[in-house]
This record gives C-alpha cells, structure tokens and sequence, in this order.
C-alpha cells in the first residue's frame, strides 16, 4: 500500500509505469517472504528422529544397524515439506516476474533506467539516500541469472539436503541470499548496493558454517566473513570518497558529476581502486582469494549458487555497473586487468593439484572470475558480463554435478558404515558407468569451460582474449603507462597470461574428469555397487543447465560465427555500458578477419592441448586412494598446498596480531600501565577507598547508599523550597 | 497528536514528570513492606510486588517519552517542553529542563532501556530486593536529569545522582570482584567529575556570577582562546573517562563485568558523549576548535576506535569483550563529534542510540547466560546454536548491528559518522573504517566458539532456550534495532536542527574568538 502510492508518486513519467515492471519491488520481496516462513518452519524439527535414516547428517554421526528406525528413509513433517514448496517456489516465482519485467522492457523499449523509490532511508545533513532500486538492461540480466539459476539450485537442494535437520534453516539463508543478493543488482545507489554486498556476505558465512559443529566449517565461514569485510572496507572509503568529491552516491547522480572530471584524475583513479578492493574480497581475487577454497565446507548446491553463480560475480558487477568511473581511471583499469589476469593464471596452476573435487572447481572459479575482470579491465564490459552469464552456467552445472557425485559416494560409505572423503578424487574413478547423466552432462560443461568450439564457455572467453588483444594493438588504454610499464606492453602480458590459463583450465578439468568418472575404481569393492544416479530432482536441473551450458554461447555470436543473431548481449548492455567503452577502448576497435581467425585458433588450439596434455600425462592406473597416498613433494606438493599463503598469512598477519593484543594493548597498557599507573599505584587513595570497601562488604552499605540518596535529596529539596 | 498533547499541556509537565514518576517509584518501594524483606528465592511473592512496582514505574517513564518524542516539532524551537523553576536565587540557578533533538534520542534511550534491563533481569538479583529497584530508579532520574538539564549546576548535580547510585549497585550487588570494580570506577569518575565541578565555577565567574543557564553562559562568557581550552580540557576530562575513552577506559570492562545487569545497561548509555555536545562544545568553541586540541582527540578517537576492537578479540570473557566493543563505538562517536560536521553529529547520536542498545540487548543476553550457567567464559562454551536456537539467532543480530551491518541501525550510525568526518579528517577516517574488519574478526571469532564447533559440554546441552519473557525483551529490541537500521529518517531529522545548530554555533563563535578554525588532518 504504501510502497504502491510511493511508486505511483516517484516514476510517473516512465514508460514502464503501469507495465509488470513496476511491480519489481516483488522480486527481492518474495524471496524475503520465503525466508521468514522457511525460518519459522526451522524453529520445528524438520525431520522427525525414530524411524529416520539421515544420511546427510554430519552432525549426529551415522546410525548403526540395530538402531531403531535403521534402514528407513526420513519422515519429513509438515514443517520440512512447506520448506521444499516454499523455498524453490517463492524464487521460480521472482525469475518467473522477471522474464515478465524483461518482456515489458523489450516491449516499451524505454531510453533511460527505471528508478522506483521507496522513501528515504539516511536523510542526514546534505546527504540523501534513499531507498531506490534501479532497473536497466545489466540489472534484469543479473537477476535473470540469480533467479534462474538460484531456482534450479533451490529444486536440486531438495534432493541434497533430504534429511538434514537443518533442512528449513537451510531454505532460509537460500532464500535470504537471493533477497540480499537481488538488492545488490537494483539498488539504485552504492548504499543500497551495499546492504546487498553484505547481506550476501553474511548468507555466505551462515550457509560456510551451515554443519557448525564442524570446526573447521565455521572457521572457514568466518574467514570468509573477515576478508569479505576488508574489501567492504574498500568498498566504503570508496562511498566517502565519492560524497565528498561528487557530492552524491546514487548511480544517477554520481555518473552525472564525473562526466564533467577529466580523464585519469586522480580522485578517481583513487576512487576505483578502492572499489576494486571491494570486488577482490567479494570476489576472491588477489590478494584477497584465500577465503574462496575454504568456502567449499559448505554444503554443495551453496558453492554452486554462491560461490560460483552468483555471489562472487557480485565484484564484475560493481565494476561493469561503475563503468563510467573506471573508464575515466584508465591507469586503475589496467591494474584490475592486470590482477585479474594474474589471478587467473596462479589460480588455474593450483587447480593442477588439488585432489579434493570442489577444491578444483573452486580455484577453477577464482581463475574465471579472473577472466572476467581481465574483461571489465580493458573496457570490455559485455564480454566481462557474457562470461560471468556462460560461467555461472556452466560452474554451476560442474558444482551440482560433483555435488551428485559426492551425494552418491556419500550414500554409499553410509551404506558400508565407512567413514572417509567422498569429496577427493582419489576415492573416485569409473563413475561413468555408474552415473551415466552426471557423467555426460559434466563433459558438456568440461568441454565449455575449456573453450572447445562450440560450447558456451568458448563464445564468452573468446571475446574476453580477442578483446584484450584487440585493445593490446592500440586504443587509449594501451596509452597509458602502470608503474613505468607501457600499457600495451602490460595489455600483451596479460593476454599471454589468459591464454595460458586456457591451457591450464583445459588441463585440470580433462584431470578432473578422468579421475573421477574415467580409469579404475577407487570406490572400494563393497561401495562400488551401491553408487546410483542422484534422484531426477537432483539430475534435471543439471540437465537444464548441461543444455545452457552448450548453447549458451548463442546469447552473443560474433561475426566469425554467423550462426544466428549476431551481438545479442552486446547490443542489449550497450546503453549501460557502450560510453564507458569507447572512452577506454576507442571507438573504432574492429579487428582484421585475419587477425580475429588467428586469436580464435590461438585459444581453441590451448584448449585442445591441455585436453591432450591432460590425457597423455594424468595417469588414474597408478593414483591410490586418499587413505594410502603420500604426500606429494616437489613443485607438485607446493601447488597442492596452494603455495602456503594461507600458512604465510597466518604467521605474518593473523598470530602476531592476536599476540599483539594480547600481551602488549591488553595485558601490557591496559593492565599493566593504566590500572598500575592510575588505580593501584596510587596506594593512598586506595588506602582510604579500601576503608569504604571494607564497609561495602560489611554488609551495612545498603544504608549506607540510602543515607547518600537521602542527603542528596534534602539537600536539593532545601535548597529549592527555601 | 500535537493538538491533544497541548490540550493537556502535556509539555508543560513531560520533564518534570519524567524526573519525579522514577523517584516517587523508589519512594514507595522504599516504603514497601514494613521489615526487611528477607533474601530469597526469585519467586518469593513480596519481591514480585516489589518487581512490579519498579517495571510499572519505568513503563510509565516510557510511555512519558514515546509521548514526547511523538510531539517533538523538529521545525520548532531549538528546546521544547521547557519547564523552569526557581531554585538558588543567590547564584542564580534555576531548575530548567528542556529538550533538543539530541536530548530527546538518548531520553528514549534510557527511557527504553532501563525497563528492558528491569525486565530482562527480572530473577537476577536475589538480595535487598528493595534498594536494589529504588536506586535504580534514582538512577533513572540521574540520567534523565542530565539529558533534560540546561542549567550548568544542575546538569553536574545530576551527574553526581546519577554516579553514586551506579557505584552502590556495583558494589552491593555485583559479581565477585565487585569492590574492586567499584572502587575502580569511583577512582576514575569521580576526580573527574570534580575536576568539571571546578571548570564549572570558573566558568560561572568568567561569565559575570550571574545565572548557570547554559544558554546565557554560551553567550556571555568571554574568556582567552587559552582559557577556553584549560576549561575546554578540564570538561573533556570528566567525559572522556565518563565515555572510556582509551587511554581512560580501563573502568569500564571491569565495572560491566562485576556490574549487576541493570546497572551495566545504564553504563551503556553515553552520557559523556552527551555532554560533549550539550556543554563542552557550546560552551568553549575556540579551544574546543583549537587545532591541536582537535588533532589530539581525533587521534585518540581513531585510537579508541582500533584499540577497542584488538583488545576486545583477545578477551577469554563475553562481558569484557561487549565493553570493549562498546569502547570501540566510543572511539566512533568522538570521531563524529570532532568532525564537526552535520552529518557526523547525526552520526554520533546514532551511534551512541545503537551503542546504548546494542549493549543492553547484549549484556541482558549475557546475564541470562549468567544465570543459566553462572558464567561468561568463552571457553565454557561451544555448540549453543544447537542447544538454544533462538538465544543464538536473537544474538546473532545483535553482534550484527554492534559490527555495523547494514539495515541494522549500527550501520547507520557508523556511517554517518564516517562519512561526516571524512569531509574534515580523510586520514582518520580512512584509519578508522579498519574497525569495520576488526570489529568482524573479534565479533565472529567469539561467536564462533561459544554458538558453532561441537556442542561438548553436557551442561551446555541441557540449557533451556529463552523463556517467553526473556524472548519479548530482546524481541523487541531486535525489531527496534532493525526498524532503526532501515528507517532512520523520524530519529535523524529530530536530530538534525540540533546538530546544525551546535555545528554552526561552534563554528562560527570560534572563528569570531579569532581561533585557527580550520582544522588540518592529523
């Protein structure tokens, strides 16, 4: 009610007034609506102890036969089965309202963005902000994405999480993510972005320590949280930056005040780099990526939705949505390329190494965010958000798949009442003849991820390379000069680099596959049999994205390809992003037909390679399973343990903090110096309190305080009533 | 409203009354019962009386100041419901109450958050039932008192009102190191509060002998830049060690720590804070603009800010840890105040509302810990999530808000504050948004081992979930909390005359006492 007479007051003159668009307040609502009833559904026992059988339950341990209700499938009650309808449905109805605001953009067409404002949020002194959501073409693809793919995962979570007692809590931080995660794409200034940008961290760290009892998940959760904190921190001095300077923090407001700034100011060249701390801990880039590989002890279908689809995106999004500032900071563009692409490489040779399933895929995901900011680097915005779109695709279908995996190896060794990993490789091999669609379907994804023609993933990194070269041989970016360094020269350096980490993404995901699904089984002889397919709740969401992922390369063919519409992403992002380009890229960037064929046979050609390589040298006959297995040496173990940042950090950083804290500010200052200084030291002041102290326990004080109350009062009461 | 409200002249009465309904409350639990009530159990049915009495008295303080808060103008004057009687001819004191925008946030604070405390608590105290409540009570009138005075002898005669009684309740009824504690904080508070009452009576004569009246005082006194500064600096004494301001903070996590609940909520209110706005400024512009006075409590502001939360990661104790995240928050609010801008006054005010609150929702929650368990350590504990679900939702977000998370009202106080002091300190500013992370890592890292990891403790395991009590209080607070963090807007414009009105008479009285008013960062 007062939302609608708000709206009706704000937005009149919009085309898209009175069309479903204006309803697109019920996007985020909806699934907010979702959370509180999940969360109220979880303060019941979601699944009703006696006759159960949990399986997920890594908290009450395993049953054994004997025990009551052993062998039974879980009996949900009613509160569990309102969360399987609630928590998918609420979601499938928010991407269902945005393809309808989508068809009502398409229709109206219209030329500006869509601001709906809800009241004021911090009218203080000069400053306004307001609670405003924003919707233009880049808003509706993010929450395409997140609604689409948070649905499938919200339908395949039913399969996963089945008899977990957490099942309600879980569909409540779900749901509350895609709030969060909806508010940070329309919100219409940094602030309300920024409500957003947290929430979403602190869904992370709840769904990364959803199995708390597990000490290692909590920690992992709150790591996370830390280091998402120091980028927010970025991320605000980046908001104090711009009210001071720009006097505003709505998008409208501040991409108006920088258009009259010049070209690499130095404000916004500061500005940028701030928010570019901001997207690294968001969105696990150098040197803030640590958290994202311990983010996987959350359960699978989180890491997918969360950690790979969209959350961690989040970063490419501020930049692509902040275009007009980076563009006018050509110097910090260039670094966040730079970072990116750096990032992407180190990532990838770590993937070489891991041997647990979801560490691959997570460092296979901090070096395609890489990829991405290598993009939206160079001003190549649509090819930044056309691989954050493939990739969301395609790294989800990997995550459910291997969390397919992992639920299957999972439901075996309960079977067996074996207690070991089902998430490392090592206890895998040969599964495809046991799990025939996640096998295939995991190919297809494999196959988009390495770049093979004509997947999806071949389409969106194709265009992040070509773009990189393309600015490499000449444009205003290749002009300006990073630490010395000429630009082209660092442009060239960074697109070796991504090509490169092609090679190496094609290399450890053919690793993953074979090791998992190929050679023999590792499995052991009494768990192989009982290996099965995932239920279709789980299968058919994967199958949905297997076909995304091979077909969606079509959102966005370019000319080489003329196998549809050509451009379509670009075309649609152009009013968002197409003036921030130009100013970076130059207008005129068309490469030759010539040199465009080579930069396509140069990456499908790296492509191809690491599949070989990968096929020639990983070697499943001779892998042991994890429980027999030594430890790696050489540069292989240093990959493996990720090149000890995590160890540096924590001795360089974290340790000597706490004892900072501890030995000297709280046992040295506060202990030591001021009490010793100022309370005990002063003995003939505390000579004469101790007397008052020894009253005090007497027992008698009670009077003691009603003669001070008393003689206060009189004294005040003589005084006024003389 | 507004015309009801006149219709019973309601702001001729509404301060009186809020000062006199605490104190015929603890008259007549005083007068309750004609012996001693002997110490028993909780449920003893004198006692519940007793309680009632106290919880029903503070209801209507709270009622009171919802009324006031309602039918507060912000376009009005600059003090409403002024109430003004004789008091001291000779000296011309007068007992003169009034209200701002600033006055009236923290008058709802106290007002909301000592019921919470009596209510919260409501079986945690077990002896001298009687005086326990009234001089709680009498503290609630201290502490409105300072809020509402505008007469400089009064506002330091109910700062002693409200001193002493906070000294007995943590003598008397604290925890095992309660002397100490006590001891400790009569040691820091109350030289300094001497020290103001000197600053007072100088000010007093500087001024011509005439009235205490603050606004005539502001108007009147003609002093040296040095003069105001020495004044300036003995003022800021009494309420930085009032605030626990690092380095003068040591007091606080031990008196909190000992402190019965109700009396570490009221030590969560920020009266020295209030008084920087309300006296030290106004009164001393110029050597409270002095740019080295400024760049010295700008540092020790950033200091608070950072020290506060390093100190707070490593403490083994929950208590001491929520005092010194509160300490933290201190550091925030004097960075606001110093800025001397409007948005961050606005700033500071949030702060110190979501300080207040914050501490009270935290340390009630810690006292139902207390009496479940009779302890605090973290170490005693682990897994809580699983035992008491929605303690440890409830707590959840207060941590939230206390760590600054957006849509709650920590948030919005941080922010405001930061960026209200970034326009004239860039640098302190930039040091203390580190606290943002800090405030993360000791918040999540204690959560983490008393709610998550394995649930060891068999006792623990046994642990009975909030009662339908203690689940109202800290409900309530939870909603008020959220509603704050996303609608701000009635609280900040209540505010915002206020704060432009100190901002600009501070500015602009010190550039005409020909001080250096342009700040420079530190």
């Amino acid at each position: 009610m007062l939302l609608q007479t708000a709206v009706s007051a704000t937005a009149a003159a919009h085309p898209l007034v009175g069309t479903l668009a204006s309803y697109v307040w019920l996007v985020p609502l909806l699934p907010l609506l979702g959370f509180v009833i999940n969360g109220v559904a979880s303060l019941f026992p979601a699944y009703i102890a006696g006759p159960t059988d949990p399986s997920q339950d890594a908290e009450a341990g395993h049953m054994h036969p004997g025990d009551a209700g052993y062998g039974h499938p879980p009996v949900a009650p009613f509160y569990a089965r309102l969360s399987t309808v609630v928590g998918p449905l609420v979601v499938a109805l928010s991407f269902l309202l945005t393809l309808g605001i989508l068809a009502a953009w398409l229709a109206a067409s219209p030329a500006a963005p869509y601001i709906q404002t809800y009241g004021a949020w911090m009218p203080a002194g000069d400053m306004r902000i307001d609670w405003a959501f924003q919707v233009d073409q880049l808003a509706i693809t993010m929450m395409l994405v997140i609604t689409g793919i948070g649905t499938l995962i919200h339908i395949f979570s039913i399969g996963y999480m089945r008899g977990d007692p957490g099942y309600s809590r879980y569909f409540a931080y779900l749901n509350l993510f895609i709030f969060f995660m909806l508010v940070l794409v329309l919100g219409a200034s940094y602030p309300v972005m920024f409500v957003g940008w947290e929430g979403v961290g602190l869904c992370s760290y709840l769904l990364i320590s959803f199995w708390y009892s597990d000490e290692v998940n909590a920690n992992a959760g709150k790591k996370a949280f830390i280091m998402n904190r120091v980028g927010d921190f970025g991320f605000l001095v980046a908001m104090f930056l711009m009210f001071a300077n720009f006097g505003a923090l709505d998008f409208a407001g501040v991409d108006a005040a920088v258009l009259s700034a010049g070209q690499g100011s130095a404000v916004i060249t500061v500005i940028c780099l701030f928010l570019f701390l901001g997207c690294a801990g968001k969105s696990a880039q150098m040197p803030l990526y640590l958290w994202l590989p311990d983010a996987m002890a959350g359960p699978t279908p989180v890491s997918a939705l969360i950690h790979a689809a969209t959350m961690v995106t989040a970063g490419v999004y501020l930049v692509a949505r902040s275009s007009m500032l980076f563009a006018l900071a050509p110097a910090a563009s260039l670094l966040v390329a730079l970072i990116g692409a750096l990032t992407a490489f180190l990532a990838a040779t770590v993937g070489l190494k891991q041997w647990d399933i979801k560490k691959v895929l997570a460092y296979s995901t901090i070096s395609q965010l890489g990829y991405m900011f290598v993009a939206v680097g160079v001003g190549a915005y649509t090819a930044g958000v056309f691989h954050l779109v493939t990739h969301a695709f395609f790294k989800a279908l990997l995550f459910l798949g291997a969390g397919s995996v992992i639920w299957a190896l999972h439901a075996a060794y309960h079977h067996t009442h074996r207690e070991d990993d089902a998430q490392d490789m090592r206890n895998m091999g040969a599964l495809r003849h046991r799990m025939r669609w996640t096998w295939v379907l995991m190919w297809v994804a494999t196959l988009a991820i390495a770049g093979i023609p004509f997947f999806s993933g071949f389409f969106s990194k194709d265009q992040v390379l070509e773009s990189v070269a393309a600015r490499a041989l000449g444009s205003p970016i290749a002009e300006v000069s990073l630490l010395g360094l000429p630009g082209s020269g660092v442009l060239w350096f960074i697109y070796a680099l991504s090509l490169a980490s092609a090679f190496l993404t094609a290399v450890y995901m053919t690793r993953l596959m074979i090791y998992t699904f190929h050679g023999p089984s590792r499995v052991g002889a009494a768990e192989e049999p009982q290996v099965r397919e995932a239920p279709w709740v789980m299968t058919l969401p994967l199958l949905v994205l297997g076909v995304l992922s091979a077909f969606g390369g079509w959102l966005n063919l370019p000319e080489l390809f003329p196998m549809g519409r050509l451009h379509v992403l670009d075309a649609w992002l152009e009013p968002v992003v197409g003036a921030a380009r130009d100013r970076l890229s130059g207008v005129d960037i068309h490469l030759s037909h010539n040199t465009e064929l080579a930069l396509v046979a140069a990456a499908v050609a790296a492509a191809v390679l690491g599949m070989l390589v990968a096929k020639v040298f990983v070697k499943p006959e001779v892998l042991v399973p994890k429980a027999q297995a030594a430890r790696s040496r050489g540069f292989g173990g240093v990959l493996e343990r990720a090149y000890s940042v995590d160890q540096g950090v924590d001795r360089v950083l974290i340790r000597p903090t706490v004892t900072f804290s501890r030995k000297l500010l709280w046992r040295g200052l506060d202990n030591g110096l001021i009490d010793g200084l100022l309370v005990n030291g002063s003995a003939v002041v505390a000579r004469g309190f101790a007397w008052a102290g020894s009253r005090v326990q007497s027992g008698n004080v009670g009077s003691y305080a009603w003669i001070f109350v008393a003689g206060a009062l009189v004294v005040l009461g003589v005084l006024t009533f003389r | 409203m507004q015309d009801l409200l006149v219709s019973v002249n309601f702001f001729a009465w509404a301060l009186p009354a809020l000062l006199v309904v605490p104190l015929v409350g603890a008259l007549l639990i005083r007068l309750f019962g004609r012996t001693a009530l002997p110490d028993r159990e909780p449920g003893f049915a004198p006692w519940r009386e007793v309680r009632n009495l106290a919880f029903g008295t503070l209801v209507v303080e709270l009622l009171i100041a919802l009324l006031l808060w309602l039918g507060f103008d912000p376009a009005g004057p600059a003090y409403q419901a002024v109430a003004d009687f004789p008091w001291i001819p000779e000296w011309g004191a007068r007992l003169r109450f009034g209200v701002d925008g600033i006055s009236l946030a923290m008058v709802l604070l106290t007002a909301v958050v000592m019921p919470a405390a009596v209510l919260g608590g409501w079986t945690s105290v077990t002896t001298k039932i009687r005086s326990y409540y009234a001089l709680l009570l009498v503290l609630t009138t201290g502490l409105m008192g300072v809020f509402l005075s505008l007469d400089l002898l009064l506002f330091y005669v109910m700062w002693e009102l409200m001193l002493v009684p906070l000294y007995f309740l943590i003598g008397i009824w604290g925890a095992a190191r309660r002397v100490r504690a006590s001891l400790k904080y009569f040691l820091f508070t109350f030289p300094a509060s001497l020290l103001m009452l000197v600053a007072i009576i100088a000010t007093y004569v500087a001024a011509g002998s005439q009235s205490f009246d603050v606004e005539y005082l502001i108007a009147n006194t003609d002093m040296t830049v040095l003069g105001q500064a020495w004044l300036f600096g003995a003022f800021f004494l009494a309420f930085a060690v009032k605030s626990a301001l690092v380095p003068m903070h040591t007091w606080l996590p031990d008196a909190q720590h000992e402190a019965p609940i109700a009396a570490a909520v009221a030590l969560g209110v920020k009266v020295g804070a209030y008084g920087l706005l309300r006296f030290a400024l106004p009164l001393f512009p110029a050597g409270a603009m002095d740019s080295t006075v400024r760049t010295v409590i700008i540092v020790l502001s950033v200091v608070t800010i950072v020290y506060g939360a390093l100190v707070a990661m490593v403490q083994p104790d929950l208590k001491r840890l929520t005092s010194y995240s509160s300490i933290s928050h201190v550091g925030f609010v004097f960075l606001g105040i110093f800025a001397l801008t409007v948005t961050g006054v606005q700033g500071s005010v949030t702060t110190m509302v979501s300080s207040g609150l914050a501490t009270c929702a935290l340390f009630l929650m810690l006292g139902m810990l207390h009496e479940r368990r009779g302890t605090g350590m973290i170490a005693n504990f682990g897994g809580l999530a699983k035992a008491v679900p929605m303690y440890a939702t409830l707590f959840t977000l207060f941590v939230l808000s206390s760590i600054g998370l957006p849509g709650t009202v920590g948030f919005v106080g941080e922010f405001l504050v930061l960026v209200g002091s970034y326009a004239t300190y860039p640098l302190a500013t930039v040091v203390g948004a580190t606290g943002v992370v800090l405030a993360a890592a000791y918040a999540l890292w204690a959560f983490q081992r008393v709610f998550f990891e394995p649930l060891a403790n068999p006792e623990n395991a046994k642990m009975p979930d909030l009662n339908r009590r203690e689940l109202g209080v800290v409900g309530l607070l939870a909603i008020l909390i959220i509603w704050l963090g996303i609608a701000p807007g009635n609280m900040l414009r209540r505010i915002e005359p206020a704060a432009e009105r100190l901002v600009q008479g501070v500015t602009t009285a010190a550039g005409m006492a020909g001080a250096q008013g342009t700040p420079e960062a530190p």
